[in-house]
């Protein structure tokens, strides 16, 4: 019996279902209370013959089950949260418990910081390209695994041959960490024992060859080109299966119509499946503002080189567990927060358009 | 070649617009001539695609592979000429990786996060969601809401915070710390999406259970956990992915003593360490340590991997 396996020593706050009743003194309400708290198989057997104890029973059962999740959920997500917005306001530095409230000042402080506006800038441009690149190479990826291949007979549309292994393929990045990530391509971008400059140099292109994380005008591309490659085959698979969802007779019909590729494409494959694409847009940007892990790992002193691939993660992150300046960082944190709901606003705003129904 | 398909369909339709029935002596006419040019045509956008599918491919997996055969060869090899095959076969690069740079350690510490993480976030998770799937009491809608908002939330707004209130707990460089801050950021997610996996559930198994006389709690670890099976096994890939992977958290929570240090940070400190010692052949076989089992697995579970793992898109 799995009845007595938690006990828990809190009283929930699941409310007493009792009503007026005719005999109900003091001692019944703390028999439920006990109940309540107690595991089944000690109930009061007054309490067990109530005719109010299948209801006391399914709320005790309701607050012993979400009490846990609830109290980690608070203390760790919710509450720092909460606390993010507080501490904005403040000068703490992180290291010692005393700090003084400065009103808006952190904030202000942002508007001549030319450190965070490098990131801003950096961020955005992640934020901006990142999502069209990797969704369009998913998509066109995706279009071709579903309806490239040779048109058969049965078939209106029909994907390429080994479609399935190409999908394999292209996801394994999404697999690994981003750390490994980051350092696999840190290897690859090395100038002298990176493969990039030695394919460069075999190919006869020798002036071509960088060092690519140390160029300040290069290394964001760099970044901008590793977050790209990361999630393309996410994305590949997403808009695979939304494509492989849509109605094969659609196909039929645009093809009778004499539709080509392209135009099955973007008339009738793009619409049905915008759903997905935007879903995708809105995820992508979130990741594309984040990526944390790439820059810190990957580029010359996380940022590097001066602040040309300074993200703003990673400057807040730097303030706070560098500088000490908990404060300061809680308020480019914020910052971030509102630039990712505005981005997740207009993204909603911008592509809404009647849902087609198949 | 879209070019010439396109005039083709332009002129059947303007056909079409012209009459509505078109002559029948007329139709095969345009055509006949265009089937042939549309096979070939199609030929060569294979050629151009399949080409383009295939230099993904290499793009993909290529950096993979490269350091994976590096991993087999000498550094002082590897330096300078990045190409080239093992000259002999030796794992010299892995037992460096593994003991000297402590990779068999730090995959250990990954290992036992993991151990308490991922089940813990399944079981609070799935519990919660239980609940708030199929009981109707005051404040369900709103736990549904403060667990669904969860997810919307970027951890870098919270990290400066959470880290003292670990520190306030004194769970900050604990095992058990960062299992809790691991569980506690994966359950919005697995709650939201088990709970929209237990609606999906027929009651009626649950009520026969209760007519039976089983206890609230029997149903749930006996019927419905059971049943919701196929959601587990999407969610729980997820979340060892997530959790496995994860960098910032443990980065941030967990990283002044380095005895403790999980997989991908011993990771990041070895490419650190490299550039300073120039041993290329230890840190190529720490990322194959630690690429190598994860891939594989993958491969086994492709598809249950990329349903787990899109699955919280396309919800």
């Amino acid at each position: 019996m799995a009845n007595d396996v938690r006990t828990v020593d809190r009283k929930p706050t699941g409310p007493t279902p009792v009503k007026d009743e005719k005999r109900t003194g003091l001692g019944d309400y703390l028999l439920f209370a006990l109940t309540l708290v107690l595991p089944p198989r000690y109930t009061p057997e007054r309490v067990r013959y109530d005719r109010r104890y299948r209801t006391l029973d399914k709320y005790r059962f309701i607050s012993w089950f979400l009490l846990v999740p609830l109290i980690i959920y608070a203390i760790l997500v919710i509450s720092p949260f909460f606390q993010a917005f507080y501490y904005s306001l403040t000068d703490w530095s992180g290291f010692s418990s005393d700090f003084n409230m400065v009103g808006l000042d952190n904030y202000s402080r942002m508007l001549e910081d030319d450190d965070f506006w490098a990131s801003i800038r950096n961020s955005l441009l992640l934020l901006v390209v990142a999502p069209v690149i990797t969704l369009g190479l998913g998509l066109f990826f995706a279009f071709m695994l579903q309806a490239g291949g040779r048109r058969k007979k049965s078939d209106a549309i029909s994907g390429v041959t080994g479609a399935k292994f190409y999908k394999v393929v292209y996801f394994f990045p999404q697999v690994l960490s981003v750390a490994i990530i980051g350092v696999v391509w840190g290897a690859m971008f090395d100038p002298i024992t990176g493969p990039i400059n030695e394919l460069l140099r075999t190919f006869g292109l020798g002036s071509l060859t960088q060092s690519w994380l140390a160029n300040p005008d290069i290394a964001m591309f760099c970044v901008l080109f590793v977050m790209c490659w990361m999630f393309v085959g996410f994305y590949v698979v997403l808009f695979s299966a939304a494509m492989g969802s849509v109605p094969k007779d659609i196909y039929e019909a645009a093809l009778l119509d004499g539709a080509s590729r392209p135009t099955t494409f973007f008339r009738v494959t793009l619409p049905l499946i915008w759903d997905t694409v935007q879903t995708g847009w809105i995820y992508m940007g979130i990741q594309a503002l984040d990526g944390f892990a790439v820059v810190h790992i990957m580029t010359i002193n996380a940022g590097g080189p001066g602040n040309s691939t300074l993200v703003t993660p990673v400057y807040l992150y730097k303030k706070a567990f560098d500088v000490g300046q908990a404060g300061y960082a809680t308020a480019v944190g914020v910052v971030l927060l509102i630039i990712t709901m505005i981005f997740s606003g207009i993204m909603m705003l911008l592509s809404r358009r009647e849902r087609i129904e198949f | 070649m879209s070019g010439e398909i396109q005039v083709t369909s332009t002129t059947e339709r303007a056909e079409e617009d012209d009459e509505a029935v078109t002559p029948v002596g007329r139709t095969p006419e345009p055509q006949a001539p265009a089937r042939t040019p549309k096979r070939t045509q199609g030929g060569v956008l294979n050629v151009f695609s399949i080409g383009i599918l295939i230099l993904w491919v290499v793009m993909a997996a290529g950096p993979l592979i490269w350091v994976m055969v590096n991993s087999l060869r000498d550094s002082a090899d590897i330096t300078g000429t990045p190409f080239g095959w093992p000259t002999s076969l030796s794992f010299e690069n892995f037992t460096n990786a593994w003991s000297d740079a402590n990779i068999g350690k730090y995959t250990l510490n990954s290992v036992i996060i993991l151990c308490g993480s991922l089940p813990g976030t399944m079981l609070l998770g799935s519990m919660a969601a239980y609940v708030i799937a199929r009981f109707s009491f005051r404040g369900n809608r709103f736990v549904y809401l403060l667990f669904a908002g969860g997810m919307m939330f970027p951890i870098i707004l919270a990290v400066v915070p959470l880290f003292f209130v670990m520190d306030n707990f004194s769970l900050l460089d604990t095992r058990h710390g960062l299992m809790l801050a691991y569980i506690a950021y994966s359950l919005p997610f697995t709650t939201f999406f088990m709970t929209s996996f237990f609606r999906t559930l027929p009651g009626s198994v649950a009520e026969a259970a209760t007519i039976d006389g089983a206890s609230h709690m029997r149903t749930f670890f006996q019927i419905m956990l059971p049943m919701a099976k196929p959601g587990l096994i999407s969610i729980g890939i997820f979340n060892f992915l997530g959790q496995w992977n994860q960098y910032f958290l443990p980065l941030a929570l967990n990283s002044t003593e380095k005895d403790k240090a999980l997989l991908t940070q011993g990771l990041a400190e070895l490419s650190v360490n490299q550039g300073y010692e120039g041993d290329w052949g230890a840190l190529f076989a720490g990322l194959s340590i630690a690429m190598i089992p994860i891939l594989i697995v993958y491969m086994i579970f492709q598809r249950q991997v990329q349903e787990g793992l899109t699955a919280g898109a396309v919800k």
